[in-house]
């Protein structure tokens, strides 16, 4: 894997710090008047997702991080790993729990998202910003009550719980922003 | 973004109508003061010699298609200057183009517009009470503090910059920043520490001066004693809401200290594999006719903009910033 210089950091380069791949998120030149040139950078731990800053003397190199982003179709869940599939090379991989994190709330199978790979592995994953699930759990709706007022929970499909209108009833499929787990419409 | 979107200005017309009117302040600034107005080359035989700012090279023929001469675009107008004081101008200002190679940021422009002026028989101290009543009310601000380094470091990080070992430094440092670079530059952990550490810390001050560095970091400054009996440079800088704005020197007028510190300059930047330039020789020729004792300061007139304004990016105060230009 190439070394990146200082002078090519840019946002979203991967890198290689302590082991882990790590992105980078944003980067500032600080320069005193007089002095030596550093590169501030907030970087994000691809693994575990920790956001710090780290602080670079100019000409310092980082080596790349073999780290990809690719588009999957979300096969299914075997209770301990989550499979997804190339839709191009039909080609598998299996992310565990802590790849996964909360993502597992949104997936529907054969829902396309995005899984990052490292090394081949499958490190983080990424659903839509806005998917359909079906209500399978909620309290019964509410007569006449079809625009305002207060929210009840509702379980997904997924397993996922929201916060729905109270006209809301189970096995509607709702619209929700996975990016804030908010209800935004019925689908 | 496609090459053809980037014709457009990066700064809104409001901006770039506010940043005529400061500058047209800055002017009557000078002309209620008698202070002559001057300007000095951008392009000259010589190059900056502080080993880190580097000059941008460009290639003259004096004859079209001939042999090519090294020439440098000025990284600061502060050499010319000071030959037009030993000419005889008395006070002057220069409100100019300044070219650094490399610097390119949120808050820098590898050509940038910077005002420059010199004051016969002030001091530093003298010189800073005139920055503030010039730029505070460009800037809205009531009034300034003045601390020494040794203050703001004893301040926040409860050590003297003038004795610390590097050891002691790259300690305190590892406790704020997260780097895992070496250096055995005790000037590079004194301004890595100042620039991250102190100067976000400054942001709650308003409007600091900072004076009396370490000797050091004289760079074209006079070095004195301070009361503790510390060789410090008389040098100053202004820090708003936590970002550099000027650096003004009580100058050195002396010709041989400023020969021994060019070649010092070389030397460092020897040292670390550097380009190696040509010195301003006129410069030492003008000293030694002598220059008179003055103050001079430098101020970076993009950055002055962007406070003024509350910009966030120096792309809110320029037309064309360098991916446009």
């Amino acid at each position: 894997m190439a070394n990146y210089s200082t002078n090519q950091f840019k946002n979203g380069l991967k890198v290689m710090l302590d082991g882990d791949p790590c992105s980078m998120v944003d980067v500032e030149f600080v320069k005193p008047g007089k002095g030596q040139a550093f590169t501030r950078v907030k970087m994000k731990n691809l693994m575990s997702g920790r956001t710090w800053e780290r602080t670079f003397k100019s000409g310092e190199s980082v080596e790349g991080a073999d780290v990809m982003d690719t588009d999957m179709e979300y096969l299914y869940s075997d209770g301990e790993m989550w499979h997804f599939m190339d839709p191009k090379s039909y080609e598998q991989v299996a992310a565990d729990k802590t790849a996964i994190g909360d993502a597992h709330l949104w997936l529907k199978e054969q829902d396309a998202c995005q899984v990052t790979l490292f090394n081949g592995n499958p490190i983080s994953v990424t659903p839509p910003n806005f998917v359909e699930l079906e209500v399978v759990e909620t309290d019964p709706g509410l007569k006449g009550d079809t625009a305002q007022g207060g929210s009840k929970p509702a379980t997904l499909q997924s397993g996922a719980v929201v916060r729905v209108p109270l006209f809301i009833e189970r096995g509607e499929m709702l619209k929700i922003d996975t990016r804030t787990g908010e209800y935004v419409s019925r689908a | 973004m496609s090459q053809n979107m980037l014709w457009n200005s990066t700064a809104s017309m409001a901006n770039l109508r506010r940043r005529a009117e400061i500058i047209a302040s800055i002017r009557a600034f000078f002309a209620s003061r008698n202070i002559l107005e001057v300007d000095t080359p951008v392009m000259s035989n010589a190059a900056v010699s502080d080993p880190y700012i580097d000059t941008i090279e460009c290639r003259y023929q004096p004859l079209v298609g001939g042999e090519v001469e090294t020439k440098y675009l000025q990284s600061s107008p502060e050499y010319a200057m000071k030959r037009l004081l030993a000419s005889g101008s008395g006070a002057i200002y220069q409100i100019s183009k300044a070219f650094r190679n490399g610097e390119v940021g949120r808050r820098h422009n590898p050509e940038f517009s910077m005002l420059e002026w010199y004051r016969p028989g002030f001091d530093h101290r003298q010189l800073m009470n005139e920055v503030a009543e010039l730029l505070l009310p460009l800037l809205g601000i009531a009034e300034s503090n003045q601390y020494s380094y040794a203050q703001v470091f004893d301040t926040y990080l409860g050590i003297d910059p003038h004795t610390a070992s590097i050891a002691e430094l790259q300690a305190i440092a590892a406790e704020h920043i997260d780097s895992d670079f070496q250096d055995n530059n005790r000037d590079n952990w004194l301004n890595l520490l100042m620039s991250h550490v102190i100067e976000p810390q400054l942001a709650d001050e308003g409007a600091v001066f900072v004076y009396d560095y370490p000797a050091s970091q004289a760079a074209l400054a006079k070095v004195s004693q301070d009361v503790q009996g510390r060789a410090v440079a008389e040098r100053f800088e202004l820090f708003v809401q936590g970002v550099e704005l000027a650096n003004g020197y009580h100058e050195l007028t002396d010709a041989a200290e400023q020969a021994r510190r060019f070649s010092e300059d070389n030397r460092q930047r020897g040292a670390e594999n550097l380009p190696q330039r040509p010195t301003d020789d006129l410069l030492v020729a003008a000293l030694e006719q002598g220059m008179p004792s003055c103050a001079g300061v430098a101020v970076g007139i993009d950055r002055l903009i962007m406070q003024a304004i509350g910009a966030n990016d120096i792309a809110d105060v320029i037309a064309f910033p360098f991916p446009r230009a």
